[in-house]
């Protein structure tokens, strides 16, 4: 086993959970909000995707960007006319909503897409790779793991440098308070499950072009995310990407030990974390 | 014809009814100081008129418009701002950013900017970047106050902008007010020191259980009426 393989493998691995996790961190920081549906919504994506390159016979690539508007708007107005009427200070009605879509969404994917396993094809650069020193590393990968960067890079700007991120934080602490300032939390919630949607459409370019998704796919990716939210902290989207990466990690040197205990060392990973430092690697200050 | 006008306002915490028939009206370019005890209601007031809680839209008038119905930005967009009680500071975001978003809802011209305010507060330039929860209590109202102004106000809102800080700092606090009363806007002031209350306002209402017992120019109230208003006729005997 070539060691220093396994490790960028794992790194590269990590980015495609850090874009599964972005978006559901970007929700659960902004409104408190845990969106069982997450993992769903990435393979609805991946399928909005799917049907836009088989139709019209476009690139994943163009048919990612046609659809990141789509979700966008789909993630708005699931937002502001269902998510928001669940929030309130009990966090049960939104999880037993998030759930039920969940399982909607699936099924209306079997019904539309039957169970079969599906890819989109990226052509060519499936089995590109270039030499990263000693190391040969897939292009699909590569651009995954740049995605993810630039997806945060991107998120933390406009969070913390721009007049809707300040609103975003603004409403978090405090929504109340927000309204006086003339924020309108309601649409601040739909716009950031809006924005995620776009993330989430991201994430399903790479799921889908990378592996064989079928409409129950969703809530393996759900724990995946997961995992990295927590390994990296809550509250950091940076610790969110080191968190993919040392789950990525463990699983690509457990494949390499044996493969049938790439997810479980994967999960591992995950309780060995959560043993030691509860509040994950990287948390917020304070909460 | 006043600028912002309530009548008979009534507000109610589910079935406790914390305002009883409220009537004041405030005129442009005015300094109106609200006191009264602990649970008078004055916050009550205050909430309605910002539009944090929904009252029937006649209650409140502005500019003769009905707006008790509206929600809180709305009611911004129309230029009244509030300084909340307890301040209620974002502590995710800096002095600078609290200040920021206190434009947010409303662009409007004025006289108020980021410089300028660090103008009238200059303590707070040099504590910018800090986290706004980090500052001192004074500051720290400083700061809510700017959040408030950074909308250019023509009726500013403030609920107990006195409360919990040392007598000199209320002092530094006050003397910011001439200055924002030159710029135009209308003071509304909760105030639970009645010397202060008359020293900052033309006009001044005491309430009392939900009611305004008493309003009368600052400069023509007397203690002992005042006083009556303010507790209560029993009280004022047993006194
Ligand atoms: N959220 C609430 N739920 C139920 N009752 C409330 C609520 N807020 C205030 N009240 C009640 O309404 C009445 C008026 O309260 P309010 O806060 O308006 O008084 P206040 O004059 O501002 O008092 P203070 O000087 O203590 O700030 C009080 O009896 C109070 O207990
Ligand atoms: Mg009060």
């Amino acid at each position: 086993m070539n060691w220093l393989d396994t490790i960028v493998q794992g790194v590269l691995l990590g980015g495609l959970y850090a874009l599964f996790a972005a978006g559901l961190s970007l929700v659960f920081g902004i409104m408190r909000l845990v969106n069982l549906a997450h993992g769903d919504l990435i393979v609805l994506a991946a399928f909005v995707i799917l049907a836009l390159v088989t139709t019209l016979g476009v690139s994943p690539f163009v048919g990612a960007l046609m659809a990141a508007p789509l979700m966008f708007a789909a993630g708005w107005a699931l937002q502001y006319f269902l998510l928001n009427r669940t929030l309130g200070k009990d966090i049960l009605p939104p999880l037993l909503v998030t759930f039920g879509l969940s399982i909607v969404i699936q099924n209306g994917l079997l019904e539309g897409f039957s169970a079969d396993s599906r890819r989109v094809s990226a052509g060519s650069l499936e089995s590109a790779s270039i030499a990263l020193g000693p190391v040969n590393a897939g292009i699909m990968p590569l651009m995954t793991f740049l995605s993810a960067v630039a997806v945060i890079v991107c998120l933390n700007q406009l969070i913390y440098r721009t007049a809707v991120g300040r609103a975003f934080r603004a409403t978090s602490d405090d929504p109340v308070t927000a309204g006086l300032m003339g924020i309108r939390p309601q649409r601040i919630f739909a716009l950031a499950t809006g924005l995620a949607m776009v993330v989430v459409t991201i994430a399903a370019l790479y799921l889908g072009t990378r592996a064989n998704f079928e409409p129950t796919s969703g809530p393996a990716r759900l724990i995946y995310a997961f995992e990295a939210i927590i390994i990296g902290g809550l509250g950091s989207l940076w610790g969110t990407l080191a968190g993919g990466v040392i789950l990525g990690i463990a699983q690509t040197v457990g494949a390499a030990i044996n493969p049938e205990w790439q997810i479980l060392t994967g999960h591992l990973a995950f309780l060995l974390v959560l043993l030691f430092k509860p509040r994950g690697l990287f948390p917020r200050a304070v909460d | 014809m006043a600028l912002i006008e309530t009548k008979g306002l009534t507000a109610f915490y589910r079935d406790f009814q914390a305002l009883f028939g409220v009537d004041i009206a405030v005129d442009a370019g005015e300094t109106i100081a609200i006191i009264g005890a602990n649970g008078a209601g004055k916050t009550t007031l205050m909430r309605s008129i910002s539009g944090v809680l929904a009252n029937e839209p006649g209650a409140i008038l502005h500019n003769n418009e009905p707006i008790g119905a509206l929600p809180a930005p709305d009611v911004l967009a129309r230029g009244i701002a509030m300084v909340p009680e307890g301040r209620k500071l974002f502590p995710s975001l800096t002095v600078e950013e609290n200040l920021l978003v206190g434009g947010y809802g409303r662009k409007a011209q004025g006289q108020w900017t980021l410089e300028s305010l660090y103008a009238l507060f200059p303590v707070l330039k040099e504590r910018r970047q800090s986290p706004a929860t980090a500052l001192s209590g004074g500051q720290q109202q400083m700061v809510a106050i700017g959040r408030a102004l950074m909308s250019n106000p023509s009726v500013l809102l403030c609920d107990e902008i006195s409360l919990g800080l040392a007598p000199a700092v209320v002092r530094t606090i006050y003397a910011a007010f001439p200055r924002i009363r030159a710029s135009g806007a209308s003071i509304v002031i909760v105030e639970q020191d009645i010397g202060q209350a008359l020293k900052v306002s033309d006009r001044i209402y005491c309430m009392m259980e939900g009611r305004i017992t008493l309003s009368g120019h600052s400069s023509e109230l007397g203690h002992e009426e005042i006083h009556k208003a303010y507790f209560g006729a029993e009280r004022h005997e047993l006194a």
